[in-house]
């Protein structure tokens, strides 16, 4: 998957846990957490959707690399660059 | 070892229908087993003389609008991908708790409340604004090893005035709880949320539209659900559920097993239970009910515009077990029209009204005195309803009344309790290995309670944790 991919497919995860949130203004640099409605549990679904769409294992101490969405990209392109 | 399903959950009440949902959206290969020919458990619906009838239902609680994200309401959505569009709730009108000296309104607005408060308690507004700021958290509930905190305790800190205490129990108590007399603080704490701080609601169409959505989105999820399926015996082998019995024959086994239907009756299914772990004993707060269907709409016609009325006739309020089969002291009145829109649609009145009863008592009687007992009981419920809503007794065109023993017979809650027993099992688990219980035993009670129950266990002992 392309960086431009990677990040289509996390606002679409994002999208589907809160479908009320506009994500289309996110800024790519800032926590995601304190832009849209996200609690805890919210979160935990983004790493168990990424599970079940790409099988990719987040372990729990790189959960601080997903806070934003460029972190996200970052973390995620050498896992999904098969996919 | 390789398992037909990975997950076995008993019961497709709301809770179990829930877990289900988690369960089948990630993946997993899960199977609801559930004993009636139909969905929704304790808050189902049934058909009755050409009618659809909701089993229980009085409000859906915990009431937000669509823009409040935080509140439990949205957190469930969240998690079981469902829209608040999809519900179709429809908020109250208004409610009142009615005492022999004094009355306080309530609506999906707390301020209302807080008003009401002030005008007819002013030494006690600052007391009441100061203990909504001390209530207890959900995570509370499930923190290991808490002790029951008593709420009449900890209200006697805030309230100098009794009758406030009495006032402000009656509800709450009504809606959820299990112990006779008193309750823990943290269940009042939620409740009190549920009930006060947010609101009430009802589905558009009833529940029959709310399990239906609910079992549409776990069956496209890949769930599978099963009727007329009963558990018959856990057998358990080396403190392990090894396999789990059907009342039919067949014998299937799963690496977890969910049950929603309550502790006490969890552990009768089982062919063995740890000395360790403590004997559950049934509850003892059950409910008659008598749904009365009218020939006009009683805000209409009957000048009744409540949705919801709680009435105590004593001095104290007294909640637990009644001597007699039932206790008309004290009683919830019930007017689905009555909630925003239903009139619209709605042609023919309805009205539920239910009192605290004895399900030893009613478990005693024969079929004959069963009926008539029956029967003297919805007399005496509208009697005291008439009070309220005048000339009732007039506009009943037809009506069905059920008992503890009712309920023990359709969801195999032991004593007919409701609320389940008070000893819950705040994180879910048993100390079976692969056993846990979510639903009305974990602690969390009424649809929002169980739905947000079925959620967690889910999430914690199987989604998390692999
Ligand atoms: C009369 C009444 C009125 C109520 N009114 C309201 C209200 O207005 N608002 C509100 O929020 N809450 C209300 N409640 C409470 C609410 O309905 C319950 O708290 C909630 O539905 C409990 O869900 P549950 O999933 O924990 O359990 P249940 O609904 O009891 O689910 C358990 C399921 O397991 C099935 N089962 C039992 N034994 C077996 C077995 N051996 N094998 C297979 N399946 C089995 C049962 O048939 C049932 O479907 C009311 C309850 C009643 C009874």
């Amino acid at each position: 998957m392309t960086q431009e991919e990677i990040k289509a497919s996390i606002l679409d995860i994002i999208s589907e846990i809160v479908p009320d949130e506009d994500t289309s203004q996110l800024d790519p640099d800032l926590r995601i957490r304190d832009q849209i409605n996200l609690d805890s549990m919210d979160f935990l679904d983004i790493i168990m959707e990424l599970r079940k769409r790409y099988k990719v294992e987040v372990p729990e101490e790189d959960y601080p690399k997903l806070a934003t969405l460029n972190s996200c990209v970052a973390y995620l392109e050498p896992l999904l660059k098969d996919k | 070892m390789d398992y037909e399903y990975e997950v076995l959950i008993i019961g497709a009440g709301l809770s179990g229908l829930a877990a289900g949902i988690r369960l089948a959206h990630f993946g997993r290969r899960v199977c609801i087993l559930e004993k009636q020919v139909r969905a929704g458990g304790l808050n189902s619906w049934y058909p009755f003389q050409g009618r659809i009838l909701d089993v229980g239902l009085h409000a859906v609680t915990n009431y937000v609008p669509r823009s409040v994200k935080s509140a439990p309401l949205a957190r469930i959505l969240r998690q079981l991908r469902l829209s608040h569009d999809d519900l179709r709730l429809c908020p109250q009108r208004i409610s009142r708790i009615i005492f022999p000296e004094k009355e306080l309104s309530f609506t999906n607005d707390f301020q209302l409340l807080v008003q009401e408060i002030a005008d007819k308690f002013p030494s006690q507004v600052d007391g009441f604004l100061k203990l909504t700021n001390s209530l207890a958290d959900y995570a509370e509930l499930s923190s290991p090893g808490r002790e029951m905190v008593s709420a009449r305790k900890v209200l006697k800190q805030f309230l100098s005035d009794p009758l406030l205490i009495e006032m402000l129990l009656c509800p709450i108590m009504f809606y959820g709880n299990c112990r006779e007399d008193d309750m823990d603080f943290v269940q009042f704490s939620i409740l009190f949320r549920s009930i006060f701080t947010e609101g009430f609601a009802r589905p558009k169409l009833g529940m029959r539209q709310l399990i239906q959505l609910l079992v549409d989105k776990y069956q496209e999820s890949g769930g599978e659900l099963r009727y007329g399926c009963q558990v018959h015996k856990l057998i358990i082998n080396q403190g392990r559920v090894a396999e789990v019995h059907l009342a039919n024959g067949r014998i299937m086994q799963a690496k977890v097993i969910i049950s929603t239907v309550g502790l006490p009756e969890t552990r009768s299914l089982c062919s063995f239970w740890p000395a360790e772990a403590k004997e559950p004993k049934p509850g003892e707060i059950a409910f008659v009910e008598s749904i009365l269907m009218l020939d006009c709409l009683p805000s209409q016609s009957l000048g009744f515009e409540t949705t919801i009325l709680f009435y105590n006739d004593t001095e104290r309020f007294v909640y637990r077990k009644p001597n007699g089969l039932i206790d008309s002291l004290s009683g919830v009145i019930c007017c689905p029209n009555n909630y925003q829109e239903d009139e619209q649609m709605s042609t023919e009145g309805l009205v539920r009204l239910t009192h605290l009863a004895n399900f030893d008592l009613w478990s005693r009687l024969d079929q004959d005195e069963y009926r008539r007992q029956k029967e003297h009981c919805l007399r005496e419920s509208v009697e005291k309803a008439e009070r309220f809503i005048r000339g009732l007794g007039r506009h009943i065109v037809a009506c069905d009344t059920f008992t503890p023993r009712t309920i023990q017979r359709f969801t195999a809650r032991q004593k007919g309790a409701v609320y389940g027993t008070p000893d819950k099992l705040p994180d879910g688990r048993t100390e079976i290995k692969n056993l846990y219980v979510c639903g009305t035993d974990q602690g969390l009670v009424g649809i929002v309670g169980a739905l947000l129950s079925g959620i967690t266990v889910a999430n914690r002992w199987v989604l998390y944790g692999a």
